[in-house]
């Protein structure tokens, strides 16, 4: 019987956030994910933390990775060249660390495969420079340079660029990658985590979950089938599709609808996960124009194929799947906390007195929000 | 002077079957059938339109090629010689109908598309929703909202006029007068029951076809045969015609013969006169000329209606698009050079253009690189043979597709490029009434409706293997197209990469 607790899907999502703002170490997600480990397959897993540096809240946090020394070096010039640099410093990290806590998870082999071969990984507080947003705003800038070296760089990567938070990725099994960074001496209000099992490209550390853009984060289980056309459409507004992987295009399309198109989260989402034409032509007519216009304006956007993702910003977190949910999540809410993961088991694993758990239905989306006075 | 030309076809009679009936003379409208105590074809006049061998009750009636009309000779192939003889006995230009048949690469035939296995499930037609819908017309580059002073949202946005297609596919514009009221009223009934539209030509629209104004792009070209006030309000879109694919910087011609009664008030010019159609517009010598036309339209429709620019596929045709979006056109209709007609100089036909695909790919390209892809839907005309050719468009960029030829050859059209002779023995290409009452509008409707519901089943097919259940996630998504056979550099126009190479 035992046996059949396998699941061989690919790919882990697990989210938890406090509203409150309430600051909680990296243990708990990491045996959350920890507990999904077998729908990983070890070539990829990551972090992404909110609210990790109230001291330099105010700096965009720049999470590098270098190939080689020379890139590094080359790359901070171009750094000191378009940005004031306030701090830099090796992001701190945990070599032949690994996990070793027990979870109920009763056949998953864990702690054997310490992280190897990491990429030089750096961190950079920057500010804008006042001269430089004469033109544009300050994330505009920021944007563009994070696609620049992204671009320009062959062995230089932007892992995140935010404020007041990071990613925190690589190669290997997450709940590896989480002791190798060191996150249980992190504290964060939200915290995702992803298990990869990556079948169409290749794993390596850019490419793991999750992906960021100033403070988006994306942890993404599934395969966008229009990335195609997704990509081509982020294209006509400047964004540079560089890392060979279908989950950035979600962090650019919530990019640009919310913060360039200046659209809520809801109606973001209503883009990415449109509903259906036959439910569209039964709505009240204000809600059946609104739904419309935005298939009809928005059709570059929508995301199609299995999909279910947790996208992070610095307000919150926001849970959804693709439009027929052909991949699993399950969400909860306990006192001020709200979870989302793949499985339940990876909620009841770090909370399992929930007020409420509930799967959200095919393109529903599910958002948690701080309370507006934190 | 005595026509040296020997037949192109050699009509066989089986006598032993055949009952003398006469069905086959009755049907013959190019004089081929003659009666003498039995039927004696006369070989010269077939055009192989096949209408005889169709309704032969007895099978008795083949057609074969006329093998060695010619001496072989591969650089002095026998529609060369024949056109040379036929040049030199009559000192004209040579007129043709229908698409260029000349055995130019079939690009469409050269890209394959993507499936679905395991990693992203297929998904069922027949069990999820599959949704081919389709909205023609400007759209913003972005939509705003506010909240009204009950707290919901409200858009603020006001959208252009956008036109609804149930299926992705329009009939192609053939006038009243090219071919019969017959086939317009087929088309303007199966556009209506499958939720597309069809398109006047530059013929007018006769009146018992207003009440069809939803289903109907009504045409300006430059003879401006028909335009009024009235005819541009009863239609869904208004389309410029600037160039035709199978003709491109070639005007229209319908002699004075075809001008019966009825043609003649719908293009609103005296019975029996020539209708010509000149080359270009005489008011639309520049983009800025275009731009004053679309605005005039515009303002004669009030704003309510899509304004389409129709052009041919040619050389330069990317920057031309590009040009017609910011002129105000809401849509851009690209037709390639295989595109039909019901007369061309054959010179222009078969040599003047360039594929469809290529022009397509190009401006599809160009509008994005432009930023201006929103702006405009981009329709495909010209050689779209299959539902196949319409998923490899949509996947290349295109909004919508056309089909010309193959509505004619539902409605029982054989292609044998006799269009302009008026014979047409179909009742499809013709004014002659003994010929046009052979097509029956109801028959041809259902025929038209059907090969588009089989198109929309089969898109929804391939959208599902493509593991999308909506054609938006396919429109422009090249990504799913590979190319084969094909040289680096149409790969690179045609903006897709070779089989075998994954993401």
């Amino acid at each position: 019987m035992r046996c059949n607790c396998y699941i061989p899907s690919g790919c882990s999502i697990s989210g938890m956030m406090s509203e409150s703002g309430k600051r909680m170490d990296g243990n708990a997600i990491i045996r959350s994910i920890a507990l999904m480990h077998d729908r990983g397959n070890g070539l990829g897993g990551g972090f992404a933390a909110y609210g990790i540096y109230p001291r330099h809240a105010d700096q965009f946090a720049f999470h590098m990775m270098f190939d080689t020394k020379q890139a590094k070096k080359q790359c901070e010039e171009y750094l000191k060249d378009t940005f004031d640099i306030v701090l830099d410093e090796e992001i701190p990290t945990r070599p032949g660390g690994v996990f070793e806590e027990e979870t109920s998870g009763k056949d998953a082999e864990y702690g054997a495969r310490p992280i190897t071969d990491p990429p030089i990984l750096w961190r950079y507080f920057l500010d804008v420079p006042e001269e430089k947003t004469t033109f544009v705003t300050e994330d505009e800038y920021v944007v563009k340079k994070v696609m620049e070296i992204n671009s320009k760089f062959d062995s230089a990567f932007v892992a995140s660029s935010g404020k007041n938070m990071g990613a925190f990725k690589g190669v290997g099994y997450p709940e590896d990658i989480g002791m190798f960074y060191k996150l249980d001496e992190y504290k964060a209000y939200i915290w995702t985590a992803h298990s990869r099992f990556p079948t169409n490209t290749p794993g390596w550390w850019g490419g793991a979950h999750p992906f960021c853009l100033l403070d988006w984060s994306i942890v993404h289980n599934g395969e966008i089938s229009s990335y195609g056309i997704n990509k081509r459409y982020l294209e006509t507004f400047g964004y540079k599709l560089e890392l060979r992987t279908d989950t950035e295009v979600i962090a650019y399309l919530f990019d640009l609808l919310v913060r360039r198109h200046n659209l809520s989260v809801e109606i973001a989402a209503k883009a990415l996960a449109s509903p259906f034409w036959k439910d569209i032509d039964r709505m009240p007519d204000r809600e059946q124009k609104i739904a419309s216009a935005i298939r009809q304006v928005y059709g570059g956007a929508l995301l199609n194929g299995p999909f279910s993702v947790i996208l992070g910003h610095s307000r919150g977190m926001v849970g959804f799947n693709d439009r027929i949910k052909l991949r699993p999540m399950t969400c909860g809410r306990a006192d001020d906390m709200l979870y989302m993961s793949s499985e339940e088991s990876g909620i009841r694993e770090i909370e399992p007195d929930l007020d409420e758990v509930w799967s959200p239905k095919a393109g529903t989306v599910v958002i948690g929000e701080l309370h507006e006075e934190v | 002077m005595m026509s040296e030309l020997p037949a192109e076809f050699i009509v066989k009679i089986d006598y032993d079957r055949c009952r003398r009936c006469k069905r086959c003379v009755m049907n013959c409208s190019f004089g081929c059938m003659q009666f003498k105590d039995r039927v004696v074809p006369e070989h010269k006049n077939c055009v192989a339109c096949h209408r005889c061998a169709t309704f032969c009750p007895e099978s008795a009636i083949t057609i074969t090629r006329n093998e060695l009309a010619y001496k072989e000779n591969a650089n002095w192939m026998p529609e060369i010689r024949k056109n040379i003889l036929k040049q030199a006995q009559t000192g004209g230009i040579l007129l043709t109908g229908m698409g260029n048949p000349r055995p130019y690469q079939i690009l469409w035939d050269h890209m394959l598309i993507d499936a679905c296995q395991v990693t992203n499930p297929s998904i069922d037609p027949l069990r999820e929703p599959m949704e081919l819908r389709t909205f023609l017309g400007r759209k913003p580059d972005r939509l705003e909202f506010a909240h009204n002073k009950d707290g919901e949202i409200d858009l603020v946005t006001e959208l252009q006029p956008q036109v609804k297609l149930d299926v992705p596919v329009l009939f192609g514009a053939m006038s009243y007068g090219a071919i019969s009221l017959n086939a317009h009223r087929a088309l303007a009934m199966a556009a209506n029951r499958s939720g597309t539209l069809m398109n006047t030509g530059e013929g007018g629209l006769h009146k018992d076809l207003y009440p069809y104004a939803g289903n109907i792009i009504v045409q300006v070209a430059s003879g401006r045969f028909g335009v009024h006030s009235e005819y541009l309000n009863t239609s869904a879109m208004v389309e410029i015609k600037i160039g035709q694919g199978a003709k491109p910087g070639i005007g229209g011609h319908l002699p004075g013969e075809k001008v019966g009664e009825e043609i003649s008030k719908t293009r609103m010019i005296p019975v029996g006169t020539d209708a010509i159609s000149p080359a270009p517009h005489h008011d639309i010598y520049s983009i800025e000329d275009l731009s004053q036309l679309i605005f005039a339209i515009k303002e004669a429709v009030d704003y309510t209606k899509p304004v389409s620019v129709k052009i041919s596929a040619v050389h330069n045709v990317a920057a031309i698009a590009s040009g017609i979006v910011r002129a105000g056109a809401d849509v851009v209709t690209i037709d390639g050079f295989k595109g039909g007609t019901g007369a061309s100089p054959m010179v222009i036909r078969d040599n003047v253009g360039i594929p469809i695909e290529l022009a397509l790919a190009a401006v599809d390209q160009r509008l994005r690189d432009e930023g201006i892809r929103n702006n405009a839907s981009i329709i495909c005309a010209g050689g779209i043979r299959s539902s196949g050719d319409v998923a490899k468009a949509i996947a290349l960029g295109a909004d919508a597709t056309v089909i010309g030829t193959a509505a004619l050859v539902a409605m029982g059209c054989r292609i044998c490029q006799k269009c302009y002779t008026g014979n047409c023995a179909w009742g499809i290409a013709t004014q002659k009434p003994e010929l046009t009452r052979r097509l029956d509008p109801e028959v041809g409707a259902q025929r038209l409706s059907n090969l588009l519901t089989a198109w929309s089943l089969e898109l929804k097919e391939i959208l599902g293997s493509l593991g999308v259940n909506s054609i938006e996630s396919l429109r422009g998504s090249r990504e799913r197209l590979r190319g084969i056979d094909l040289d680096e550099q149409t790969l690179k126009l045609l903006g897709i990469k070779p089989a075998g190479i994954g993401q």
